[in-house]
């Protein structure tokens, strides 16, 4: 299903939840909100369901408005949060619910539930009661619960948050593969940026109830257009003086200036790749993360943050060490640069 | 077992369950047994005659009456009150949640007061139901008002707090599948709340066969005709007929204990599923 949505609006009480959203998704695509909690991913999702309706703005679905149609008559599958499956029920009928309502015939729901339950790997639980599944089981089970009566849409509402985390990085693949396996266009809202990486087409950034970007994982990685999206999607560290840096310094000094950490590379003086775009800092602070360390270098008047294998030789405090930057982000006023070493490009060729 | 060092000294924890106990057996056990000693006193048969007086069927009958109009209306009221002030938010939701609680709050006898000063001779409908002929204080009808006014809080107390913490998602979820709101609230709403609703419904019933004050003040004592079980269990009492009157009582106490039993049981129900979902929901693995 294509949707399209202008100019949403939706407040409560005197909070703006959402403050004139607008965007739109292709037929069949697999999209992700992304945003901390509170910047109005889950109002929009319930406004695409029909379960608020907006103040202002339009919703429509392959061009036709919906925004005063119930959710019954909306042909959407929701799977929230904690599931809501009706605890009274079995799984079967659970699955079933929404079968009956269409009137189906008997022998074809039995078919279709079948079907999903294999689907999803569900097999032998046909008769436990949703309080008798583990966290894993019971998303699925709300997952084939919202396929069954064959939605246009499908809306997840933070699909992994309830689930552990070890068992959360398997769901994941799982539910991405399915969705493509049965092509229903679907909206996910989640705040784990990971999540949303790995198994988004597409992104929506929203931050207080407006949209930061809208683009591919990796689109939106490349060319942040703002910092917050910057800080979202990976991680940034801030640079106070970034013209002083070799290879920097037609940079001037309007906007602010960032830089990621993968973007840098550091080492002792036969580990670096490129010695003329160099520069000389000092270890500042030393941290085991676990897989590497992660360092904190003074470089002039930066401070800056790269990971250390733990394969190499080990750094101390005050070591002097060596610092490549290969590219900046500058923003100003909103509008990102991309600025690469320039003493790096003269010498490559 | 907790630790030594973070427990209370013996005697104190002693002292404590002594009090707990002998308070429990001066005020509830010692009083149940009274009422059935007594009630037995003069044999099985004496008992049996009591009870099966002309009088004291008509209070029975007359109870039984008033209960199974008063608890269907209540439950009802309950569903609907409760439903409402969990599921939606609308104008004056607080002042209905407020005005729940007003019978627990007001004596019965003032609930009771309240018919008399609407219905009765000097009332404000008084002179208007005299001319159409119908009868309300002293009769049946006041005596079901009364109760249903009494009443009336037992099922929605019980049911808000289950719907409350229930939320409304599954609603939600149902209606994302398509469901109807009438077919949302049999088939989700309902069926989630039933053990709740069960036993609002059994303290309802137990209050309406066992209430006094407000019944008393609108009854009239009519032998035979408007007398209720409590009722005729005092009037008895002032006839200095105490075998008769305990034995009418201990039709009441018998009705307390299966309330309790019935209580116990869904409690015991209860708590075995959420120590099912505890057990279950804690761990992840599939």
């Amino acid at each position: 299903m294509y949707i399209k949505v202008e100019g949403l609006t939706k407040s409560f009480g005197s909070f703006q939840a959402v403050k004139g959203v607008s965007f739109e998704i292709q037929d069949g695509k697999l999209v992700g909100f992304l945003g901390p909690s509170g910047g109005g991913k889950t109002t929009i999702l319930r406004m695409l369901a029909g379960l608020e309706f907006p103040d202002d703005g339009e919703i429509l679905f392959d061009d036709v408005r919906v925004n005063d149609l119930p959710p019954q008559k909306r042909n959407i599958g929701f799977v929230f949060q904690n599931y809501a499956l009706f605890r009274h029920m079995s799984v079967f009928d659970n699955i079933a619910f929404g079968l009956t309502v269409q009137k189906r015939k008997k022998e074809e729901i039995r078919r279709r539930v079948e079907h999903l339950i294999e689907l999803t790997g569900l097999q032998g639980l046909e008769r436990r009661l949703p309080h008798q599944l583990s966290g894993g089981q019971r998303q699925r089970v709300a997952f084939a619960r919202a396929l069954a009566p064959e939605p246009k849409l499908l809306l997840l509402d933070e699909p992994f948050a309830a689930i552990d985390a070890k068992v959360r990085k398997e769901l994941r693949i799982w539910l991405r593969d399915m969705i493509r396996q049965v092509g229903v266009t679907t909206v996910f809202v989640t705040h784990d940026q990971e999540e949303a990486v790995e198994i988004a087409d597409d992104i929506l950034i929203m931050s207080q109830g407006k949209i930061e970007q809208h683009g591919s994982p990796l689109a939106i990685y490349r060319e942040p257009a703002t910092p917050f999206v910057a800080s979202f999607i990976g991680e940034i560290i801030e640079l106070s003086d970034a013209s002083s840096l070799t290879g920097f310094e037609d940079m001037g000094q309007s906007g602010k200036a960032y830089v990621r950490p993968e973007f840098i590379e550091a080492g002792d003086e036969h580990e670096i790749s490129d010695r003329n775009a160099a520069e000389r800092g000092i270890v500042k602070a030393v941290y085991f993360r676990g897989r590497s360390w992660q360092i904190d270098v003074q470089v002039g008047r930066n401070r800056i943050t790269v990971y250390r294998s733990l394969e190499q030789r080990t750094w101390k405090v005050n070591d002097e060490v060596l610092v490549l930057i290969h590219r900046i982000y500058r923003f100003d006023r909103n509008r990102c640069e991309v600025v690469e070493n320039g003493m790096k490009s003269l010498v490559r060729v | 077992m907790r630790p030594r060092h973070l427990d209370e000294s013996p005697i104190f924890r002693w002292v404590f369950i002594s009090i707990a106990l002998l308070f429990l057996a001066f005020v509830l056990v010692m009083p149940l047994a009274a009422v059935l000693t007594q009630a037995f006193a003069k044999g099985i048969e004496v008992y049996w005659r009591s009870i099966s007086e002309k009088d004291a069927l008509s209070a029975i009958r007359l109870t039984l009456i008033t209960a199974a109009i008063v608890v269907p209306l209540n439950s009802l009221f309950g569903v609907a009150a409760a439903w409402a002030i969990t599921k939606f938010r609308f104008k004056g939701r607080n002042l209905l949640i407020t005005f729940i609680d007003l019978p627990f709050a007001v004596s019965p006898v003032i609930s009771g007061l309240i018919f008399v000063l609407l219905f009765g001779a000097q009332g404000w409908l008084g002179p208007w139901l005299q001319a159409n002929d119908l009868k309300i204080i002293y009769a049946v009808p006041g005596i079901v008002l009364a109760t249903l006014f009494v009443t009336f809080p037992f099922v929605a107390r019980e049911l808000i707090p289950i719907m409350q913490q229930q939320g409304r998602e599954e609603e939600e979820a149902a209606a994302a599948m398509g469901a109807g709101g009438w077919r949302i609230f049999w088939k989700i709403t309902l069926p989630n709340v039933k053990w709740g609703l069960l036993y609002g419904m059994i303290l309802c019933n137990a209050r309406a066969m066992g209430e006094f004050g407000a019944v008393s003040v609108v009854s009239g004592h009519i032998r035979g005709q408007t007398n209720t079980i409590p009722l005729h269990v005092e009037i008895l009492y002032n006839e200095y007929q105490f075998t008769a009157s305990f034995a009418v009582a201990s039709l009441l106490v018998m009705l307390a204990l299966l309330t309790l039993v019935i209580q116990s049981m869904m409690e015991w129900k209860h708590r075995l599923q959420s120590a099912n979902e505890f057990k279950e929901g804690g761990a992840d693995v599939h």
